[in-house]
């Protein structure tokens, strides 16, 4: 009796002190999330067409909102730019993903190793700090002008954000949960694989999202620099817009580009606002 | 104090050896003059199946000694008898991981054990039906209330199949309703699982309302002041008169330890 009276007193403050989720309708959630990126866009659209209005350069110089976009709907109607798109999108996956692998194992043995963090560890920030683009002459006479010079830097511009990431979160794993971890018995790499790389994984995922950025620009000067006979990409068609002079393909590829980078970066933000409402660590947002 | 044993808790004490025994530990953090000293010559003897509280002021060195019996520091004189793989610790955070399920968090403590999945699985659901979180071993740690994660890290401890409890303030951050819960929660745990306990608390109606025992600790150095045997029948509560009077005599003492430090 005693027992069960004490049993429902707790079922009953745990149901008391249990949040209550408040869902919006998906209407609501596409608005709000649509019309201030919709208003940016008419405003940015609208300053650029001020711009070509006020005629500081010729037409064929730098073309208007209408000309470039009808461009660009011509463009999306070509095999050749899909083409361009998938060669593109294929360097920029492989060097993403070989820039990982070696910021991961960088990142695990500085993280890990005290003498190779003194070592190295202030190099991998430099490294990061480095224009990407200053190391193509350098890509470009180690591997020709080839996929090779293009990957090499890619990865360099990608893996040390990558290995950052992830030895800021081994740093930053909470002392609690390190001393929770070791009274449950897990030690040095138990401890590793079921503590401290666990819990680094939000900073981990945040050099991922950074390192792709690096590896999109470091990609585009890439492609810029390098090309390569019969394989058309989205670097040389900017090369070749400028070339000939024509600015409305010009400024369509930039908007291309623009777009797959804000792309890919709302999939990371996606993926890191989904490990942030399964950890708890999301604010209360309106 | 020699106030005579219940007849209950002297079968508990009769004969073992203890289950923790601290004899003249002291730890010293730094060194030489800007040296602190944390605990000084500190003797202390939990029975097996002995509940005992820990008591003192601000500094008197009560977690620092648990980190001591739990192995996640080690003295600087003295010597600490306890079978390491039998201790559990429960801070005053629930110190979960977020990134698991509140039954995954329990069956850390068997995973890391060596016990196979699927009876992980199984056991850890026990261990929630005995804090009474059985519904909500698929919950996150963020989606419960402090008092619940308290409940879910208490499981885990007990996963780990101790025989010691080492508890440090484990119910100071919860409100009263919940505390008051939570000790009889605790109490019938403790008696079910003949569990030794070692219980830190700067709250003395706390400690006389748990423990077999009060330990009084004194501040800076920490030492052992006093040895409060506690022997009012079980169960107890908190807001009872026994508790109160006998808590009061406590605080007392306590009162002209911190005094010390007053000049």
């Amino acid at each position: 009796m005693a027992v069960d009276t004490h049993a429902r007193q707790i079922a009953g403050l745990d149901a008391l002190e249990l949040t209550t989720k408040q869902r919006t309708s998906l209407a609501k959630r596409v608005w709000a999330a649509a019309w201030p990126v919709a208003s940016a866009i008419a405003i940015v659209l609208a300053a650029w067409q001020l711009v070509v209005l006020a005629g500081w350069w010729p037409e064929y110089v730098f073309a208007g909102p209408l000309t470039t976009l009808a461009d660009l709907g011509n463009r999306l109607g070509e095999a050749e730019f899909y083409q361009a798109v998938l060669v593109t999108m294929r360097r920029a996956v492989v060097g993403f993903a070989l820039a990982i692998a070696v910021g991961l194992v960088v990142g695990a043995l500085v993280s890990r190793i005290r003498p190779l963090r003194r070592a190295v560890g202030s190099l991998i920030t430099g490294l990061q700090t480095m224009p990407s683009i200053a190391w193509f002459p350098l890509a470009i006479l180690l591997f020709g002008l080839s996929e090779s010079a293009i990957l090499f830097v890619v990865v360099l511009g990608a893996a040390p954000s990558v290995a950052n990431g992830l030895i800021a979160g081994v740093d930053y794993t909470p002392p609690i949960l390190l001393r929770a971890g070791h009274m449950l018995g897990f030690r040095r790499l138990s401890l590793y694989r079921h503590v401290i790389l666990p819990a680094s994984l939000p900073s981990f995922l945040a050099g991922l999202k950074q390192g792709w950025a690096f590896a999109w620009r470091s990609l585009m000067a890439g492609e810029l620099l390098v090309i390569i006979a019969n394989r058309p990409s989205l670097g040389e068609q900017l090369h070749f817009a400028r070339e000939l002079a024509d600015s409305a393909g010009l400024l369509a590829t930039m908007i291309v580009i623009l777009v797959i980078g804000i792309l890919i970066d709302r999939l990371f933000g996606a993926a890191d606002g989904a490990l942030r409402r399964r950890w708890g660590l999301h604010q209360v947002t309106n | 104090m020699t106030a005579p044993l219940t007849e209950q808790a002297g079968s508990r004490l009769g004969g073992h050896d203890p289950a923790v025994r601290l004899d003249a530990v002291s730890k010293m953090y730094g060194q030489g003059r800007a040296g602190l000293l944390a605990l000084d010559n500190v003797a202390l003897d939990v029975a097996p199946g002995e509940f005992v509280c820990l008591l003192g002021a601000s500094g008197c060195g009560k977690s620092t000694l648990l980190s001591l019996v739990a192995g996640l520091d080690a003295p600087s004189a003295g010597r600490i008898d306890v079978d390491r793989d039998r201790v559990a610790l429960m801070f005053q955070e629930p110190a979960l991981f977020p990134w698991l399920t509140v039954s995954a968090n329990v069956e850390m403590a068997l995973r890391a054990k060596g016990v196979a999945r699927k009876e992980r699985r199984s056991r850890a659901a026990e261990f929630l039906e005995i804090v009474h979180l059985g519904g909500f071993g698929g919950k996150r740690p963020h989606e419960l209330s402090g008092g619940m994660r308290q409940r879910v890290a208490l499981a885990r401890a007990l996963a780990q199949d101790a025989d010691v409890l080492l508890m440090d303030e484990p119910f100071g951050a919860l409100d009263a309703m919940t505390r008051d819960l939570l000790h009889d929660e605790l109490e019938r745990i403790w008696r079910e699982r003949n569990l030794a306990v070692l219980f830190v608390t700067h709250n003395v109606r706390e400690a006389v309302r748990l423990g077999d025992r009060v330990v009084l600790l004194s501040s800076r150095p920490g030492r052992v002041v006093e040895d409060f045997a506690v022997t009012l029948p079980r169960p107890r509560r908190t807001d009872s008169a026994e508790v109160a009077r006998q808590a009061a005599e406590i605080t007392d003492r306590l009162r002209q330890e911190v005094m010390r430090h007053g000049r």
